[in-house]
């Protein structure tokens, strides 16, 4: 009898191929010719356009600052959870979930309550007596708003690395005379490292390519090259400029993930939620 | 000192907590308060929650998003389950191909996303609901994979081929004796596949038609108009149903591991 379960993922393959490869083909297609169809680098070399490559150092500075204090928050707090004993660490994990479930646009309006000029953080310093701070439409404040995004998707790979790690190895340790500092640097530390990179490539990805956090929190003073590339297709009209820069910002980040990959052991199941 | 150490984890954990749920509570309350200003109470009200309800533009788009993230997750399950078994019996090279295809959307931009299947839908057909439709299935279709992928391979072949030796058809055995193994991964993935669904905004931003809004690109609209306080009462709604819903998964799975310690 042939097994005609291979048959099964046939529609998921006509579906890869036409919504998943083929819009990719599109975007290389418009990246790589100019309006009238002929054949162009010039969508590409845009990058080299001032606009477009300081837009783009912004996002990596911003990106890499938001991924940075995620990593800081989140490890302590993914050790700590992660180390518990008992039952309801299962609760707590899911309390530190719980965020992401809002949409995001309603964290972000929470944020910009928060941190605008008449916000509830100025009230608070004025009510201290205290001199009130201007944070919107900054760089901290798409920072800050990134972070808070972001924070859970560090939290839960950390987490579940360092809740992996055998219990055997850290007491077989202990026993050898390794103290707290030894077995966090030497034990926990290492075999942590791929949730951290798991970490890192869903903190830093998506922060790469924001443009609504900058377009609320930063206003319209900081360009992100989020912004560009939503700028190029929504107002400008120029698909050919938008796809050559989205070109570019996929380079960018299938080339960082080799990297990461590379660093990291090599796990096959990056995203293991 | 252990206990100091004890007490600062504590202290760290609540201090997350505070960042996290913060601003969250800070939306609640002011849903209740009777000012348009943020740092003035102005005493408590319901009046934002009675325009709510009122107010078409909200409900359209509520209807929006129930309709495509609902159709897309079952989209979604549909497609991944049955290449999960075709995978599973697939040669090995192929499948790394197959692999390799479905972990684009998920680690790429998606700002790229958004404006590829845009390109795509733009210069072929047209912006609709169709374009979002078929967006928001290919957002989810590789969190289904990665959830009944491992169920699959820990379910039991022994009792498939016994199955199949005592007669039955290929898609009879799989609905009698596979499926009910790799259910919780199905109902795992269809969650993951609506929550993706439904957080999205960007790839709903770029793939929607003129005139339809989700939830996400009516917020985006509102938020850049200014504040409008009923879309603080609109978050309370959200958090109480999301909490409502955590809690009967969480019962759900609950019972789901005390029937299999039973076991």
């Amino acid at each position: 009898m042939t097994d005609n379960r291979r048959l099964w993922s046939g529609p998921y393959i006509i579906w890869s191929a036409g919504f998943i490869l083929l819009p990719l083909l599109m975007v290389i297609y418009y990246g790589m010719t100019n309006g009238d169809g002929s054949f162009t680098w010039d969508n590409l070399a845009a990058f080299a356009d001032p606009i477009h490559y300081r837009a783009f150092i912004n996002s990596v500075v911003i990106a890499f600052g938001s991924t940075l204090f995620c990593l800081l928050l989140a490890y302590p707090l993914a050790l700590i959870l992660g180390r518990r004993k008992g039952k309801n660490t299962d609760i707590l994990i899911m309390i530190f979930i719980i965020p992401m479930w809002i949409n995001f646009l309603l964290r972000i309006l929470a944020l910009q309550m928060i941190l605008s000029n008449t916000g509830i953080l100025n009230a608070l310093l004025e009510f201290l007596g205290l001199a009130p701070v201007h944070l919107m439409y900054s760089r901290t404040a798409i920072m800050i708003g990134m972070v808070y995004d972001y924070l859970p998707f560090m939290i839960l790979p950390i987490y579940n690395a360092i809740r992996k790690i055998d219990q055997d190895v850290i007491e077989a340790a202990g026993d050898l005379g390794a103290d707290g500092l030894t077995i966090l640097t030497r034990i926990i530390l290492p075999l942590s490292v791929p949730g951290v990179i798991s970490g890192i490539i869903m903190v830093f990805i998506p922060s790469i390519s924001e443009f609504v956090v900058a377009d609320i929190l930063g206003g319209s003073k900081i360009l992100l090259y989020g912004n560009v590339i939503d700028q190029e297709f929504n107002l400008s009209s120029n698909w050919n400029l938008g796809s050559g820069l989205s070109i570019v910002l996929m380079l960018f980040i299938f080339a960082s993930m080799a990297i990461m990959n590379k660093t990291g052991s090599g796990e096959e199941d990056m995203v293991s939620w | 000192m252990v206990n100091i150490k004890k007490l600062s984890g504590r202290l760290y954990i609540v201090l997350i907590l505070l960042i996290l749920y913060a601003p969250l509570a800070i939306l609640i309350i002011c849903s209740f308060n009777n000012s348009k200003a943020r740092n003035i109470w102005g005493g408590f009200t319901l009046h934002w929650y009675a325009d709510l309800v009122h107010n078409q533009e909200v409900l359209e788009a509520l209807r929006t998003s129930l309709l495509l993230t609902v159709s897309a997750a079952l989209i979604a399950v549909v497609l991944g389950t049955l290449a999960c078994v075709g995978m599973s019996v697939m040669g090995k090279k192929l499948r790394a191909v197959l692999i390799n295809i479905t972990n684009i959307p998920m680690l790429n931009a998606d700002i790229v996303t958004g404006v590829a299947i845009m390109l795509l839908f733009a210069h072929f057909l047209t912006l609709g609901f169709g374009s979002m439709l078929i967006a928001h299935v290919t957002l989810g279709v590789p969190y289904v994979i990665i959830n009944v992928m491992p169920r699959l391979r820990d379910a039991s072949k022994g009792v498939y081929e016994a199955a199949l030796d005592l007669g039955a058809s290929q898609t009879y055995a799989f609905f009698k004796v596979v499926l009910p193994e790799i259910f919780p991964g199905i109902i795992a993935g269809f969650l993951f596949a609506f929550t993706v669904s439904m957080d999205d905004f960007v790839v709903t931003y770029f793939t929607k038609g003129p005139g339809i809004n989700t939830i996400s690109t009516m917020l985006y609209q509102q938020l850049r108009r200014g504040i409008n306080p009923q879309m603080y009462a609109l978050s309370t709604l959200f958090l109480i149903s999301i909490l409502l819903i955590l809690g009967m998964v969480y019962r759900f799975s609950e019972i789901n591991t005390s029937k299999r310690e039973d076991n």
